[in-house]
C-alpha cells in the first residue's frame, strides 16, 4: 500500500480509543489520589480581612487547608508574567491564593484537600472568610474612565497603551490621509465577551515519589508547564515531568499557565507525600479560568470614489480583566490582523488593554483576529453602502494582488517580528466565494439577506518546535514532539507526514505529543500553529533518519545511497528490487551490540561482522541508533486566509436569525489530511456562530457573572448550526519544507463580520455590536423604524 | 450513611458501597472505573455524562447512584461488541464526528438509543435527536453524518448482503 499519505483524508488514529471510553483525560487518572476543591471569592472587589477556617478541621476525610499564608515564599509568589512588552507599563498578576485583596468572582482564596471532592466541598462551605467588600470596576468605559481603580497602583485602569502608525505611500499619516479624502465616516463598533469554553475543564493531578514530581494537566503547553512548576516548587527540571493526557478541548484557554491550581496541586502533593489530583467544575470554569473579545472600537475610514481605503484610524478599548498574565498579545493581533487581506493607504491604530473587576482574558480560538476583522469587514461594508456599491467590489478594490506577495504591512506582529505576508490569492479566493455562495444571483428581500467576511491569520509562529523519530528494531515508528493536543488530530497527522518522508506504512508509527518524558522543548499548541511548526520539525527529523538509513543500508547492499529508496518499510536498489533491507534490519544494523537479545540483534553483535574491523563501531560524529532529532524554527509567521458568506432569514415577528447556507473558501496552504481541516473549520464556524447570535458573558453592576452555567450561556446545540459548505484554495507557504500554513482558528474568525453583514442587508439598518439577540434585533428595529 | 448498591453494568453486576448523595456519574468513574462516562456541567446540560438507564438515555450527572439500585445501565465501554465498534461508533469514526472525544460517549449512548426507536430518522429528527449534547470541537456536521451513516450500516445488518445489487 501506498506511503505517499501527506493531502489523504487518513482515519484518525486517536478515534478508536476515544470511541470505546478507553481515553485517558486528567480526571480519570488517579483512582485513589485525594482531591482538592477551592474557596473562591464571591465578591468581585474586596479586601480580606480574616480566614476562619476552625468550623471545616471537623470534616471527615479532611486532609488539609491552605490560605495564601501558608505558602512557602516561591509558591506564594504572584503567578509570571509570561509575555512582557515594553507597552505594558503595568502588567499585573494574581498571587496563586489570594493574598490581600480579591479582584474578581471566583480569584481562589483557600484551597481544601481531602479524601474525596464531595468532602473537600464539603470543608470549603465551613470555611468563613471575612471580606470588607470595595465598589468593583465593572464595564469598559466606565473603567477607562478611571474613576474607582482595580489595582490601586494602575492608575487610570490602563495596563498598556500602544500605538502603531502606517503612513500612506505618499507618507501622508492616516489622520491626514482621512482628513483629506473626498469620503470620510465615524463609527463605533462593540463586541461582547465569549470564552473558549471546552466541555472538558481544567484539572491537574500530582504525584511526588520523594524524589521525582509527575503532573498530569489539561493543558496546550506541557513543556512550560513544566518549566514553571520546576521554578515554583525550586526543583531541578529533570526531576518534574508535565504531560498533557487526552485534552477536552481548548480552543486557548488552556494555553495560559501556571494556573494557580498548576502550582498548588503538585505542591500539595509534595507537602502531604499523596496524590492530590483537582478536577475544575463547570462553575469554576465560567469564573476562574479565562474569557475572550471584548473590546469598544471608535474607527475613522477616509475613502475615494471607488471605495479605496486612503487612512484608517482606529482606536480600540481592550478589556483585559483583573490580570494580565498573557501580557497583551490579543489587543496586538487585533490592531495587526485588522488590515486582512487589504492594502490600505494609511493605518494608525492604538489600543488602550484596560483592568476591570472580571475574569482575566486571554486568548480564544482566534485570539483577537475576531474582532479586528469585525471592525476591518464592517468598515467595507459602510463604504460600500455609502457608494452605492457591491460590498464584494469594495472589497476587490483594496486587495493586495497574488503578484505583490511578499507583502510588508509596516507593522510588528504578535511574535515581534514584521507584518509580511508570504502567499496568497484573494481576488480568486473572493471569486470562488461568490460562485459557491450565487453572489450574484441572490435575491435579497426584506427579512432575508447575504453577507461577506475577510480575513488573513497570521500562522505558524515561533519560536521553535522539535521533532524526534525513532525507527526500533521490530520495524516501528516512534514519533514525539513536544507541543500538545487537543482533539485536532496530531496523531494522524504528524503520522501521515512521517509516513510520506521515511516510506513507511502509517500502522507502524506511533505519535506522542505534549509529554515531557518524550521530547522537552517545545512551546504549545495556539496560533495555529502545529502543522506548520511540529509539523515541519517532524518532516525535517525524518529526512535525518532516512538519510542515516539509506547511508547503513548502502554500506550493507554495497550500494550508492543516491540509488537507494525506501517503500513499505524496506530500502531497496531503485530497479532491482530482490536487492533489499528491511528498515527493522538498518536499525538493528545502526546499534552496535555486545548482546543479542533475540536473532535480529545478533546481526549487530561483535562476532557477525557488521561493522569493518578497520574504524570503531560507532563512526566518528556517528551516534548508534536509527534516530534523528531536528527543530523547526520559522522566520516569520506565515499567513491563512479565508472568505466566507452567509444567507440568513431574520423572523419578522419574533427577530429570530437563522442561518440558511453558510459558505467558507479556506487557503492554509497544502493540506496534510482534508478531513482533518473541513473538521477544523466546522468546528470554527458554529463557535462563530455562537459568538455572533448566543454567547455572551453577562456581568451586573456588582461585577456577578449572572450566566456562568451552560443553562444561561448559550452554547449552539445541533439545531442552531447550519450545514457549512467548503472549498479549498492552496497556496502553498514559500516559508517552510512542506508548503503549510495552519488551520486551527480559521472557522471562527469571520463569522461575526458575516453574520452582522446578513443581517444588515436582511434588515437595512446597521448592525455594529455583537453578538445581536432577537431582543436586541428587535430592538433596534424599533429604533430604526422611522428611517 | 453509605448504602449498599447493585448496579448490572455493560451486562455485568457491579456492587459499591455509596454515600445517599453520589452521582451516578461519580459512581461509575470513581467507584467502578469506568471513566469513559464523561462530566462536562453537572448540572444536566452538555449531555457528556449520558448512559442508557434500561436502555433509555439519562443523564449520570442528574441521578443519584442509590435510586438505579438493581438496573441495568449501559456506559460506552459496553457498546463494542465482541466483533468490534458497534454499527453507531464505526459510523463515528467513518464520517470524523469526533475530535477531542470529550462529548462523544454521551453522543454515541444518545444515538444508540434513537436509532433503536428511529432506525430511518429523517435530517429534522436526527437534529432533534441529538439536541440534548452539545459539542464545542465539531461543529455537528460530521455527527449529524455520522448519526445517518450509523442508520445505513444497522440496516445493512439487519438485512445481510446477498451479494446481489438490489
Amino acid at each position: 500500500m501506498s506511503t505517499r499519505l501527506f493531502g489523504e483524508p487518513v482515519r484518525r488514529r486517536e478515534d478508536r480509543r476515544l470511541l470505546t471510553g478507553q481515553g485517558r483525560y486528567v480526571d480519570d487518572l488517579g483512582p485513589d489520589a485525594l482531591a482538592a476543591a477551592f474557596v473562591r471569592s464571591p465578591h468581585a472587589h474586596a479586601r480580606i480581612r480574616d480566614i476562619d477556617v476552625s468550623a471545616a478541621l471537623d470534616v471527615e476525610g479532611l486532609v488539609a487547608v491552605y490560605t495564601w499564608e501558608d505558602l512557602p515564599d516561591r509558591v506564594g509568589r504572584p503567578l509570571p508574567l509570561l509575555i512582557p512588552h515594553p507597552a505594558l507599563t503595568h502588567g499585573r498578576t494574581a498571587y496563586p491564593l489570594a493574598r490581600d485583596v480579591v479582584r474578581h468572582v471566583g480569584e481562589p482564596v483557600v484551597m481544601v484537600v481531602a479524601a474525596d471532592r464531595y468532602l473537600a466541598e464539603d470543608a470549603c462551605a465551613l470555611i468563613h472568610v471575612d471580606y470588607e467588600p470595595l465598589k468593583p470596576v465593572v464595564g469598559l468605559e466606565e473603567a477607562a474612565h478611571g474613576a474607582r481603580l482595580v489595582h490601586d497602583d494602575v492608575p487610570g485602569n490602563v495596563g498598556a497603551r500602544l500605538l502603531q502608525e502606517v503612513p500612506g505611500h505618499d507618507g501622508r499619516s492616516a489622520r491626514k490621509a482621512i482628513e483629506e479624502a473626498p469620503h470620510t465616516l465615524a463609527f463605533r463598533l462593540d463586541i461582547e465577551r465569549s470564552a473558549s469554553m471546552p466541555l472538558e475543564g481544567r484539572g491537574v493531578h500530582a504525584r511526588w515519589d520523594g524524589t521525582d514530581l509527575r503532573v498530569h494537566s489539561s493543558t496546550q503547553t506541557s513543556t512550560s508547564v513544566r518549566m514553571a512548576v520546576a521554578a515554583a516548587l525550586g526543583l531541578p527540571l529533570p526531576h518534574v515531568e508535565v504531560i498533557a493526557p487526552d485534552v477536552g478541548g481548548g480552543f486557548g484557554v488552556k494555553i495560559v499557565h501556571p494556573w494557580p491550581e498548576e502550582i498548588l496541586v503538585p505542591w500539595a502533593a509534595m507537602t502531604l507525600g499523596r496524590e492530590v489530583k483537582w478536577t475544575e467544575d463547570r462553575r469554576e470554569h465560567f469564573i476562574s479560568s479565562a474569557h475572550e473579545r471584548a473590546q469598544v472600537q471608535y474607527v475613522r475610514v477616509g475613502f475615494d470614489d471607488d471605495g479605496r481605503v486612503l487612512g484608517l484610524d482606529v482606536t480600540i478599548l481592550h478589556d483585559h480583566g483583573a490580570y494580565t498574565p498573557y501580557g497583551i498579545i490579543v489587543p496586538i493581533i487585533t490592531s495587526t490582523q485588522l488590515l486582512g487581506p487589504y492594502k490600505i493607504g494609511a493605518y494608525r491604530v492604538e489600543f488602550s488593554s484596560i483592568y476591570t473587576n472580571t475574569v482575566q482574558v486571554t486568548p480564544y480560538r482566534g485570539a483577537g483576529r475576531p474582532q479586528g476583522v469585525f471592525c476591518m469587514e464592517r468598515t467595507m461594508d459602510k463604504i460600500a453602502r455609502h457608494l452605492g456599491k457591491d460590498r464584494t467590489e469594495v472589497r476587490r478594490a483594496n486587495f493586495i494582488e497574488p503578484d505583490e506577495f511578499p507583502y510588508d504591512q509596516g507593522m510588528i506582529f504578535q511574535d515581534g517580528r514584521p507584518l509580511i505576508y508570504d502567499s496568497g490569492d484573494y481576488p480568486r479566493m473572493l471569486a470562488m466565494l461568490k460562485e459557491l455562495i450565487g453572489w450574484d444571483a441572490f435575491e435579497r428581500r426584506p427579512g432575508r439577506g447575504i453577507g461577506v467576511g475577510c480575513y488573513v491569520e497570521g500562522t505558524g509562529v515561533g519560536p521553535y518546535e522539535g521533532g524526534h523519530v525513532q525507527v526500533t528494531s521490530d520495524g516501528r515508528v516512534h514519533v514525539s514532539t513536544g507541543l500538545t493536543s487537543q482533539g485536532q488530530g496530531h496523531e494522524t497527522a504528524f503520522a501521515q507526514i512521517a509516513a510520506t518522508e521515511l516510506g513507511v506504512p502509517i500502522e507502524r508509527i506511533s505519535v506522542v505529543t505534549g509529554d515531557t518524558r518524550r521530547f522537552g522543548y517545545a512551546v504549545g499548541t495556539f496560533a495555529s500553529r502545529a502543522a506548520v511548526v511540529s509539523g515541519n520539525a517532524i518532516a525535517l527529523a525524518c529526512r535525518k533518519v532516512r538519510a542515516k538509513a539509506l547511508r547503513i543500508a548502502a554500506d550493507a547492499l554495497e550500494a550508492d545511497p543516491a540509488d537507494l529508496e525506501i517503500t513499505d518499510g524496506t530500502v531497496h536498489v531503485v530497479g532491482t528490487p530482490s536487492a533489499s533491507i528491511p528498515l527493522a534490519t538498518v536499525a538493528v544494523l545502526a546499534n552496535p551490540l555486545r548482546y543479542a537479545f533475540d536473532e535480529e540483534a545478533a546481526r549487530a553483535t561483535q562476532f557477525a561482522g557488521a561493522s569493518s574491523p578497520d574504524r570503531p563501531p560507532v563512526a566518528e560524529g556517528d551516534e548508534p541508533g536509527l534516530e534523528g532529532r531536528d527543530y523547526y524554527s520559522p522566520i516569520r509567521s506565515t499567513f491563512a486566509a479565508g472568505m466566507h458568506a452567509a444567507i440568513v432569514e431574520t423572523d419578522p415577528l419574533t427577530a429570530e436569525v437563522r442561518v440558511v447556507r453558510y459558505a467558507v473558501i479556506h487557503d492554509c496552504g497544502r493540506l496534510v489530511n482534508p478531513m482533518i481541516v473541513e473538521g477544523q473549520i466546522h468546528g470554527g464556524v458554529a463557535q462563530g456562530v455562537g459568538g455572533a447570535l448566543y454567547e455572551r458573558m453577562v456581568y451586573d453592576g456588582d461585577g456577578q457573572l449572572l450566566n456562568a452555567s451552560f443553562m444561561d450561556f448559550l452554547m449552539p446545540y445541533a439545531t442552531e448550526i447550519p450545514r457549512i459548505e467548503t472549498g479549498h484554495l492552496e497556496t502553498p507557504s514559500p516559508l517552510n519544507p512542506l508548503g503549510v500554513k495552519g488551520a486551527g482558528e480559521a472557522g471562527v474568525i469571520p463569522v461575526s463580520a458575516v453574520i452582522a453583514s446578513a443581517v444588515e442587508d436582511a434588515e437595512g439598518f446597521p448592525v455594529d455590536r455583537m453578538p445581536i439577540s432577537p431582543s436586541e434585533l428587535f430592538d433596534l428595529r424599533r429604533r430604526h423604524a422611522g428611517d | 450513611m453509605e448504602h449498599e448498591i447493585t448496579l448490572v453494568v455493560n451486562g455485568t453486576a457491579r456492587r459499591a458501597r455509596v454515600p445517599g448523595r453520589r452521582l451516578l456519574s461519580d459512581c461509575l468513574r470513581h467507584d467502578l472505573g469506568l471513566t469513559g462516562t464523561h462530566v462536562g456541567c453537572e448540572h444536566g446540560v452538555c449531555g457528556c455524562c449520558t448512559v442508557l438507564l434500561d436502555g433509555e438515555p439519562v443523564r449520570s450527572c442528574l441521578t443519584l447512584a442509590v435510586t438505579v439500585d438493581g438496573r441495568e445501565i449501559t456506559t460506552v465501554e459496553g457498546l463494542a461488541g465482541p466483533e468490534g465498534l458497534s454499527p453507531v461508533q464505526r459510523a463515528f469514526e467513518e464520517c470524523h464526528a469526533l475530535q477531542c472525544g470529550f462529548c462523544t460517549p454521551g453522543f454515541l449512548c444518545t444515538v444508540t438509543a434513537l436509532l433503536r426507536d428511529n432506525p430511518a430518522p429523517a435530517e429534522d429528527e436526527v437534529l432533534e435527536g441529538i439536541s440534548g449534547n452539545l459539542c464545542r470541537c465539531t461543529g455537528y456536521q460530521n455527527i449529524v453524518k455520522a448519526v445517518h451513516r450509523a442508520a445505513e450500516l444497522l440496516a445493512e445488518e439487519r438485512q445481510p448482503s446477498t451479494g446481489e445489487a438490489p
